[in-house]
């Protein structure tokens, strides 16, 4: 289809040059959340009248809302009327001018995770020279993609270029009211990620956030909405193992996937906010809902995700499996250290016959961390054979850190097959001692047998995904042994 | 090479070594024999650098040097070695993986150049044959669902790869069928060495018709309480034990 692939093209480049950052002017609404608010943020940002709709529907319904409590978090009410939901980018004279201007030790962590310079300066926020900005990765990427007709922009882009796409899938997955947190997100969300995939097409290369130099500025309140038609495959990496230096403390990101028929979507996340210092002060508390929805028959999404920043993650990345012969599976390493706690897991809804679910959730627990594995599994009533395959392990690495597991499952249907299987186990002193009795020093030896321990999830992550996120945990393990 | 002076050593308070002395010298093959309980591991451990004994009182030189100031780790790259009596198993750490982080540490702190891949996995194939170990056993996690002599060939695989000068065997032969026996024993046999010291801890003479020891020593309630040569195991496999105790008493 060329003449798809050429109208994509020029929209790009022409969004390219353009860019979201450029078309907004640099002011900020004062903090607090009302229809006024909201009007603001839709007509800043030149949006379709549907869009204004939608949120106002959403906010509505926001306000008869109460806020959720859960038994293993604790944190601190949010007062929702002292947050500014609107407020431009920074302009350049507002950030560091250079990499001396930054936090010494953001700098470390950088240098820890072998990042190079350029990069340094982007993810700290620095004013990028406009060199490195023109030969970025990001404008090769783009040409390579529209050729095969792949639709990948800002979420504000796509409501320019591609509304009736947007329109059609928006909520069709995570509806506006579904919770707190996403009805919130539904009414006030900032910016985020579109992704179209045609019929058939297997999407050249990973897509990555990465990679979308703009997106760091997306804020608190990011949604994402990935669509891959018939017979297509994507593969999409979300975050960065570097901690970006973040200003907000409450983070509601919602993402949307659709798998039509036999089209596979492969989601892939190393997260890594920062954590809040050893006392867990100045975290961030991240409450995210994603889901996917296998629409068509034989259609597949995997969840993978590295967990390690956050002073609270709250987050469940779910499957529906609408289609008959529908796969969905959830690879999940979650670590807390300190005073961080984690609150994750899944859903699995299997709607259609022969629906194929796997989950495997490895928890690590150091210092006071808490961690806790939440999943439910549903088989419906006229989801024939369907199958889910569970199984829950968990990491302590000293005496002051937990580790909980609350699978649940309601099965409707006899013919379904479920399996369970959950563990508990220490670092022990035998193993410990063991590698240092080869040479091994317990530095390496802790991050061996950390690694080890998730392996199983290490290997769905693309290859240097997998590299990073096994540095990422090195790190955020520093200090817990000994 | 190793000199042991009056050691004692506790665990939680108890005495459990009461003044140990040892002298091995570079080249020779000791056996330390003794009754269940006696202080064999304990010995072994405290050697090695395990955490939770407290050395109450006396010396180990090894090398000329105080060995009880270096960490564990640090014991290993100088070149001390224990084989386990009860290998540990670590799920999901690729064995040759472990093997290779291990090889390398200690020629990093030996001030050798790292071995890459293909000279580690020559130097593996190598080594292999010493004790006839199967090669799947390489791809699996370190020793993670092995079979009892499995771990013990293992071992002894560790110990020939990371070449180290004083190796203590903590009952290598336990567990071993009569065929793999000897075949471990083989293996120790090819890596005695005029530069190297081996200390056995064993219960039977059979290993000890294998691997002739120079000293074969008694350990009882913590004191070493006889002394002699190889003939001295033929005595115990015959006697007991309990001559010997009744004669220090
Ligand atoms: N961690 C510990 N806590 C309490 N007692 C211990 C500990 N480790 C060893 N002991 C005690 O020390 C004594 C010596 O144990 P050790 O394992 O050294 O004996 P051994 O000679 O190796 O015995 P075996 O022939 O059965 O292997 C035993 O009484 C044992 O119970
Ligand atoms: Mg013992």
């Amino acid at each position: 289809m060329p003449d798809t692939a050429t109208e994509v093209a020029s929209l790009v480049d022409k969004d390219y040059e353009h860019g979201f950052v450029t078309d907004i002017e640099a002011d900020t609404v004062p903090p607090g959340l009302n229809e006024d608010v909201i009007r603001l943020i839709s007509q800043k940002k030149n949006e379709p009248d549907f869009m204004l709709e939608w949120r106002l529907k959403a906010y509505r319904h926001w306000l008869t809302l109460q806020p959720p409590h859960w038994a293993h978090i604790n944190f601190p009410e949010i007062d929702y009327q002292a947050i500014s939901y609107y407020s431009a980018p920074k302009s350049d004279k507002e950030r560091p001018k250079s990499l001396e201007e930054v936090d010494p030790k953001l700098l470390e962590t950088y240098e820890k995770l072998g990042i190079p310079l350029e990069e340094q300066k982007m993810l700290a926020g620095v004013a990028v020279d406009a060199v490195f900005d023109s030969v970025s990765v990001a404008t090769t990427f783009k040409d390579k993609l529209a050729k095969e007709g792949v639709i990948f922009c800002a979420f504000s882009e796509a409501l320019q270029t591609h509304p009736e796409l947007v329109k059609q899938y928006l909520g069709s997955v995570v509806p506006m009211t579904d919770n707190y947190f996403a009805t919130l997100n539904s009414a006030v969300f900032s910016d985020g990620s579109f992704v179209y995939i045609p019929k058939g097409v297997r999407c050249p290369m990973e897509l990555s956030t990465y990679f979308r130099i703009n997106a760091s500025h997306t804020g608190q309140f990011e949604r994402t909405l990935i669509v891959a038609e018939e017979g297509s495959y994507v593969s999409y990496l979300e975050g960065c193992t570097a901690p970006r230096r973040d200003e907000n403390q409450l983070h509601a990101a919602v993402v949307e996937l659709v798998a039509l028929d036999n089209a596979q979507i492969k989601y892939s996340t190393v997260q890594n906010w920062y954590p809040g210092d050893e006392n867990g002060q100045g975290g961030i508390y991240n409450f995210v809902t994603k889901r996917g929805d296998c629409r068509g028959h034989h259609a597949k999404i995997s969840w993978t995700q590295v967990e390690t920043g956050s002073a609270i993650t709250w987050k469940y990345p779910s499957c529906v499996l609408t289609g008959d012969h529908s796969v969905g599976e959830f690879y999940s390493v979650a670590l807390t250290h300190h005073h961080q706690q984690a609150d994750t897991g899944t859903k699995m809804v299997h709607l259609g016959k022969h629906t194929t679910s796997t989950i495997i959730s490895k928890g690590i627990s150091a210092g006071q961390g808490q961690n806790a594995y939440r999943g439910l599994v549903r088989i419906a009533k006229q989801a024939d054979n369907a199958r889910n395959y569970t199984q829950c392990d968990s990491l302590l690495m000293g005496s002051r850190c937990g580790a909980h597991t609350f699978p649940s499952v309601e099965v409707k249907n006899p013919t379904a097959t479920l399996e369970h299987e959950a563990s508990t186990s220490k670092i022990s002193d035998d193993q410990l001692f063991y590698c240092l009795q080869r040479g091994i020093s317990e530095e390496d030896a802790v991050s061996m047998i950390v690694n080890g321990f998730c392996k199983e999830i290490f290997k769905e992550l693309p290859m240097e995904f997998a590299v990073e996120a096994q540095k990422l945990l090195d790190m955020s393990l520093e200090g817990a042994v000994g | 090479m190793l000199t042991i002076k009056n050691l004692h050593v506790e665990v939680d308070g108890k005495a459990i070594l009461k003044g140990i002395d040892l002298e091995v010298h570079a080249g020779e093959v000791h056996a330390i024999m003794g009754p269940n309980g006696s202080g064999k591991s304990t010995l072994s451990n405290v050697l090695a650098g395990r955490d939770g004994y407290t050395v109450t009182q006396g010396d180990v030189l090894y090398q000329g040097d105080n060995l009880l100031q270096y960490e564990p780790d640090e014991r290993a790259c100088r070149g001390v070695f224990l084989a386990f009596q009860y290998p540990v198993e670590i799920p999901g750490v690729n064995n040759v993986y472990f093997l290779k982080a291990a090889v390398n540490a200690i020629r990093q702190y030996q001030g050798k150049e790292e071995l890459d891949a293909m000279d580690f996995m020559a130097l593996m194939k190598q080594k292999m044959t010493l004790v006839k170990m199967d090669n799947t056993l390489l791809k699996r996690s370190v020793n993670e669902g092995f079979s009892g002599g499995e771990k013990k060939r293992n071992e002894i695989l560790q110990m020939a790869m990371l070449d180290p000068k004083l190796a203590i065997l903590d009952e290598t032969d336990s567990g071993l069928d009569i065929d793999a026996l000897r075949i471990v024993a083989e293996g120790v046999n090819q890596l005695r060495h005029s530069q190297r010291s081996i200390v056995m801890v064993t219960h039977y003479q059979r290993l000890l018709s294998y691997i002739v020891p120079d000293y074969v020593h008694v350990l009882s309630e913590g004191q070493i309480v006889k002394s002699g040569d190889k003939n001295l195991a033929l005595e115990l496999e015959e006697k007991g034990y309990g001559w010997i105790t009744e004669e220090v008493a």
